[in-house]
C-alpha cells in the first residue's frame, strides 16, 4: 500500500495535479466538479424520478418529460437510448442515473453490466468468479508502457 | 461520561437490505454473507449500545446536487427510511439522540471541523442496511442513531487523513458529554467496487484485506492512503472506505480485533466487516 509520504507536513495539494491523475484510470469517469457542472440537469432530471407522479409522467411520454429540462439534444437521445457510458461522459453520475434503472425496473447490477463489454449473464458470472481483476486495469500509461515493452521483446525474439 | 466502546466497519450494499426484507438471507447466495454477521448480532445483544454514531453516505436520496455537504451530522429527533425509487424499506424509523448529536456538532465546530447540521432528512440504504445487518428485524431499533453523512460522490471527497482526524475529534467530543452513555461508532460503505464505465465489476480481495489489517493495532498508515490509490485499486466506489477511517480515528491510538469477515461478491461489491475495540494505554502512576 503506498503511503502519501509528503502528506503529514506537506503544502496544500495542487488541484490540477490531483485531478489530472484521474484521467489515467482505464474505463472510469471520476465524478469531478467539471462533470458535476456539465451533468447537473441530467442528474437533477434523474433525481426527479424518485417521485411516483414524475415517474408516471415520464413513462407516459419520455420525450415530452425530457423537454421540460435544460438538457442538450445529445443527452436527451442518450437518456432515451439508456446509453449510460455516453451519459457518464456528459456528467451523469451513477447514483443519480440509478433512479432511471429503477424506474425501468432493471436490477442495479444488470444496468451496470450494460456499460461493460459483457452481456448481463457474462458480467454476473464474472462477479461470481471473483470480479474483474485490478491487473491491467490500474493505469492507462502503465498499460501503454507494458504494451510497448511486449512489442520490443517481440522484436528481439 | 459518555465513551466510545467499539467500532464497527461494514459494507452497506442495498441488495443486502432486499435480502433481509424478502427473507432471502439464508439462501445459497446470501447465506455466506450473513453468516459472517452472526457473531456481531450476538455481541450487539450483549453490548446493548445506547447510541450509534453511524458514518455513511447518502446515495442521491436526502441530498441531490443542489447541496453537497462534505461532513453533515444529524441532530434531529428521528429519521424516516427514504423512498429510493421503489418505495421506502419497511424498517423502523431511526430514532436520533439530539442531546448528544448537538453536543458533538458544537464540540466539532469549536475543534475546527465546520459541520453541516441536519435537522430533518430521510435516511437511505447507506444507513438502514448496516442496522439490519447488525440488529436483524426488530420492531424498533435497539439503539439511538446519530447519522453522520460524508460526501464520497462529488470530488474532491475528504482525504483519509481528514476523516481520521474527524474521528479523533468525535472521540474527544463524546468523552466530554456528561451523561453515562455506551456509544459505538460505525463506518460503512465499500469495500472494493466499481459501478460505472467499462471497468465496472472491479474487485480487489488482496487490497481490501490489507486495508482491514491496517485498522487493527497501533498503525495509522491507512490515513495516508491517497484517493488515487483507492480509485486504481478498489474501483471508483471503493473510495467509500475513507468513511471507515472516521470510525478508526475515533477508537484512539490502538485497537484490538474482535471479529472480521470478508466475502465476494454481493451484486457488484466486495463485502467487508470488522469489529474493533479501543485499547486504552494503561496510565502509569506518578
Amino acid at each position: 500500500m503506498s503511503i502519501d509520504k509528503g502528506a503529514p507536513d506537506s503544502k496544500p495539494r495542487d488541484i490540477h495535479e490531483y485531478l489530472a491523475e484521474f484521467d489515467d484510470i482505464p474505463g472510469t469517469r471520476v465524478y469531478t466538479a467539471a462533470r458535476a457542472r456539465k451533468g447537473y440537469h441530467i442528474n437533477q432530471f434523474a433525481m426527479s424520478l424518485m417521485k411516483a407522479e414524475n415517474r408516471a409522467r415520464f413513462k407516459a411520454d419520455e420525450r415530452a418529460y425530457l423537454d421540460e429540462w435544460k438538457i442538450s439534444e445529445e443527452a436527451k437521445q442518450a437518456l432515451l437510448a439508456r446509453d449510460y457510458n455516453t451519459l457518464l461522459d456528459m456528467g451523469g453520475n451513477v447514483y443519480f442515473l440509478s433512479k432511471l434503472f429503477s424506474s425501468d425496473g432493471l436490477p442495479f447490477a444488470e444496468a451496470v453490466s450494460t456499460m461493460t463489454d459483457m452481456t448481463w449473464p457474462e458480467y454476473r458470472q464474472m462477479m461470481l468468479d471473483g470480479g474483474r481483476s485490478p491487473e491491467g486495469n490500474r493505469s492507462i500509461k502503465e498499460n501503454l508502457a507494458a504494451a510497448a515493452r511486449a512489442q520490443e521483446t517481440g522484436k528481439d525474439n | 461520561m459518555a465513551r466510545i466502546t467499539a467500532g464497527v466497519g461494514s459494507s452497506h450494499v442495498p441488495l443486502l437490505g432486499v435480502a433481509v426484507d424478502q427473507g432471502k438471507s439464508n439462501d445459497d447466495y446470501f447465506g455466506p454473507i450473513f453468516a459472517g454477521y452472526e457473531w456481531t448480532r450476538q455481541w450487539e445483544k450483549e453490548q446493548k449500545p445506547d447510541v450509534i454514531i453511524l458514518v455513511y453516505n447518502d446515495h442521491a436520496s436526502a441530498f441531490d446536487m443542489k447541496i453537497v455537504p462534505t461532513f453533515a451530522i444529524g441532530c434531529g429527533e428521528s429519521y424516516k427510511p427514504a423512498d429510493e425509487g421503489w418505495g421506502p424499506r419497511q424498517v423502523p424509523d431511526v430514532e436520533g439522540h439530539p442531546d448528544l448529536a448537538w453536543h458533538i456538532a458544537q464540540s466539532l465546530i469549536l475543534d475546527e471541523f465546520d459541520m453541516t447540521i441536519i435537522n430533518e432528512m430521510d435516511v437511505d440504504h447507506g444507513l438502514t442496511v448496516p442496522l439490519s445487518m447488525m440488529f436483524g428485524q426488530p420492531d424498533a431499533w435497539p439503539a439511538k442513531v446519530i447519522p453522520l453523512a460524508v460526501n464520497v460522490v462529488t470530488y474532491p471527497v475528504p482525504s483519509g487523513n481528514r476523516c481520521w482526524a474527524l474521528g479523533e475529534a468525535i472521540k474527544r467530543a463524546v468523552e466530554s458529554f456528561p451523561e453515562d452513555l455506551n456509544v459505538q461508532i460505525w463506518g460503512t460503505g465499500g469495500m472494493s467496487h466499481q459501478l460505472q464505465g467499462k471497468r465496472a465489476g472491479l474487485l480487489n480481495r488482496e487490497w481490501d484485506n490489507k486495508f482491514l489489517d491496517l485498522l487493527i493495532g497501533e498503525t495509522d498508515e491507512a490515513r495516508w492512503i491517497p484517493h488515487i490509490e483507492y480509485l486504481r485499486e478498489t474501483g471508483s466506489e471503493g473510495i467509500e472506505m475513507v468513511m471507515w477511517l472516521i470510525m478508526r480515528g475515533a477508537l484512539g491510538d490502538k485497537t484490538r480485533l474482535l471479529h472480521r469477515h470478508y466475502h465476494i461478491p454481493c451484486s457488484n461489491t466486495a463485502i467487508g466487516h470488522i469489529v474493533l475495540e479501543p485499547v486504552e494505554e494503561e496510565t502509569v502512576p506518578a
